[in-house]
């Protein structure tokens, strides 16, 4: 294996990891405030859409972010008004978002279906982003460092800030929280919000640096993966970061194996497609061995109303 | 004047019922106003989803037949979602049931006889089971989450499907189309009525929801599941197993999306090809909650869905409404029962701005 192909390879892993990284970090937040949203799968449509829709309309990728972040912060409102304001089940509630993101992106997306959309390219200039060995930290798309500056700076808000602590206060005792004085539903309601912003943007990753087009169900599960993330990394970001390049490194395998150069290609390819679900069930199993769910926020998935 | 939402001391019977109703004819009218802000005739869409299917005879068959899976798997799913084990993954119990079946079809290609179409519906129904053993068993033995990995199940077999009918399982007749054999007379499902499309699926359907109204009403199979799902504490001082309802509800769910899956794959598909899934396994879930979790709201519900499937395809070559503009509709649908559903917990009173300023002091 030469020196070129590894680092090939590893500019690979951790494109495929930056939407998984993303959408996971955002979902962090909103479990670490004791909500379950499992519409991070409807959210990532309705980012990508939105975004592939803005970038080929008007051409600016930095308005197609925010478009998308927006997109998917009102769609994780409609779960959050339902959740947190009309104590529906969580679980529901994320279904219902899903079936709603996939139908509206399938639907808004129509007139956009297989148009090239312009891909958001590395912020650096040709000479490192191109550079046979530089590539390997310069020549990412912008959203691969935006990923990771998020994660940062999500493990610095819920470990090192007073506010995080009312996060995190809020998902592991709600009514304690309550009782001295924080507002549950305020809080609930910022992060989903931020999950939903986050999940946008996952979203965007999609048209913008992985395929350069917009077609039906693109995210092909992925939301599911991060969410599992989530759990593999027992709510803990440093661990989310590792499990995101991990996922982000079979999904390599699967991205070289589809292109004939690897040990794997004995396999048959829906074999190496199914890959990452396997890997998500095993990380899943491995995960419970160690703690039997005792790393969740205690209160993750309950509803909260405040009598009197 | 201001409004504020009361506990009741017990659910509201009238609002379970009131509920989905409501949110049918509300996702109508909303719809209705979307998708004419959406530059659609709204309100046509609107007629042709909800009510051409109705109105029209000669559409009641095809009623019956994107019925007959979603009452069998939602029956399922009610069971299961009772029991608050949450198999999200219906889909691929569905499909890795038809897979079952059709692996007995393929084995008994060149035989005949009235047996073999009853045991392809068994190999459905223990496909289906067997498929969901597996989040089962992680669930029981590691505790491992069953929302995350029926799903995951769900996506892999839908590989499983792909790998089977571009591979091994491709016809050798089909000129290089990714399909199995046709399925032989006897390993196909009768007409029920002569010159319709309605199969022997769709009586099993209303036979697996009556069977299940007993069970859940009248059998301690059914009291174990309720009251392991809304009040585990008691459950297990009453001597239930949580593990052992975690099972029953995942083989039963998943059996029974087996056995929709075969049912699909021996009646109106007739053989496998790629296009097998049809999100019946996700939309069941809908089915559902529209249907109060109640087998025979099930088979309500199924129907409010298999309208709005017929409907939406007469939408699309009537007023070129696109076919996602279905999911849309069957989302909102949910939602707005879901924020209904709260009507039922809480009663809204109304707030005199004296008792106000009496409830600050």
């Amino acid at each position: 294996m030469s020196l070129d192909f590894i680092i090939a390879v590893l500019v690979t892993v951790i494109s495929a990891a930056t939407p998984l990284l993303l959408a996971s970090t955002g979902e962090l937040v909103v479990e670490k405030s004791g909500v379950l949203n499992l519409g991070v799968e409807g959210m990532m449509l309705t980012g990508a859409v939105i975004a592939a829709a803005v970038t080929l309309t008007t051409g600016s990728h930095l308005l197609a972010l925010c478009c998308a972040a927006l997109g998917g912060c009102a769609v994780a409102l409609i779960f959050a008004v339902l959740t947190i304001t009309l104590s529906a089940s969580q679980v529901a509630t994320g279904l219902a978002l899903t079936i709603f993101g996939t139908g509206f992106s399938a639907m808004f997306g129509r007139p956009y279906t297989g148009q090239a959309v312009p891909l958001l390219y590395s912020p650096f200039p040709a000479e490192l982003a191109g550079h046979p060995v530089w590539r390997l930290v310069f020549g990412h798309s912008s959203l691969a460092y935006f990923s990771v500056l998020m994660i940062v700076a999500v493990w610095w808000f819920l470990s090192r800030t007073r506010a995080g602590l009312v996060v995190r206060a809020v998902g592991e005792n709600d009514l304690s929280a309550h009782s001295i004085g924080y507002s549950v539903a305020g809080v609930r309601y910022l992060a989903v919000s931020f999950g939903g912003l986050m999940a946008g943007i996952a979203g965007a990753c999609y048209p913008l640096m992985l395929i350069p087009l917009w077609s039906e169900r693109m995210t092909a599960g992925q939301g599911w993966i991060a969410l599992s993330l989530v759990v593999f990394a027992s709510w803990r970001p440093a661990r989310l970061l590792g499990g995101a390049y991990l996922f982000g490194l079979l999904m390599a395998i699967q991205a070289y194996t589809k292109a004939g150069d690897s040990v794997f290609k004995a396999f048959p390819t829906e074999f190496i497609t199914a890959l990452p679900y396997l890997a998500a069930i095993v990380a899943l199993v491995l995960i419970s061995l160690r703690q039997r769910g005792g790393a969740a926020p205690a209160c993750l998935g309950k509803p909260f109303i405040a009598s009197g | 004047m201001q409004f504020r939402l009361e506990k009741r001391t017990q659910p509201s019977r009238m609002m379970v019922v009131i509920a989905p109703i409501a949110a049918v004819a509300l996702t109508m009218l909303l719809g209705a106003a979307i998708f004419y802000l959406l530059g659609f005739n709204g309100a046509g869409a609107v007629r042709e989803i909800f009510l051409t299917p109705l109105t029209n005879s000669y559409k009641w068959q095809d009623l019956a037949v994107k019925g007959t899976p979603l009452i069998i798997i939602g029956v399922g799913l009610a069971i299961s979602y009772r029991a608050n084990v949450w198999n999200i993954g219906a889909e691929g119990q569905y499909i890795v049931g038809a897979l079952a079946g059709t692996g007995i079809a393929l084995l008994t290609q060149n035989m005949s006889g009235p047996w073999i179409l009853p045991l392809m519906l068994l190999g459905g129904v223990a496909g289906g089971a067997g498929y969901a053993a597996i989040p089962a068993f992680l669930r029981v033995r590691w505790g491992v989450n069953e929302i995350l990995t029926t799903l995951m199940l769900a996506y892999v077999s839908v590989q499983l499907l792909f790998y089977l009918v571009f591979g091994p399982w491709k016809s050798p007749t089909s000129m290089g189309q990714p399909q199995t054999v046709m399925f032989s007379a006897d390993q196909s499902l009768p007409y029920l009525i002569p010159g319709t499309i309605v199969q022997l699926g769709t009586p099993i359907a209303l036979v697996v929801a009556l069977v299940a109204w007993f069970l859940m009403s009248r059998s301690v199979f059914g009291y174990q599941v309720k009251v392991v799902g809304s009040a585990p504490q008691a459950a297990r001082h009453g001597g239930f197993s949580a593990s052992g309802t975690i099972w029953l509800a995942l083989l039963v769910s998943g059996g029974l999306a087996g056995l929709a899956g075969i049912l699909e794959a021996a009646g109106p598909v007739g053989r496998l090809v790629p296009q097998f899934p049809a999100n019946y396994g996700f939309t069941a879930i809908i089915v559902a909650f529209l249907g109060r979790l109640h087998p025979l709201g099930v088979v309500l519900a199924a129907i409010v869905l298999a309208i709005s499937f017929v409907g939406g395809e007469v939408a699309q070559t009537t007023i070129g409404l696109p076919s996602a503009a279905v999911g849309i509709f069957q989302a909102m649908m949910l939602f707005l029962l879901l924020a209904g559903d709260i009507l039922v917990r809480y009663r809204l009173v109304r707030v005199t701005p004296r008792l106000l300023v009496e409830a600050r002091i």
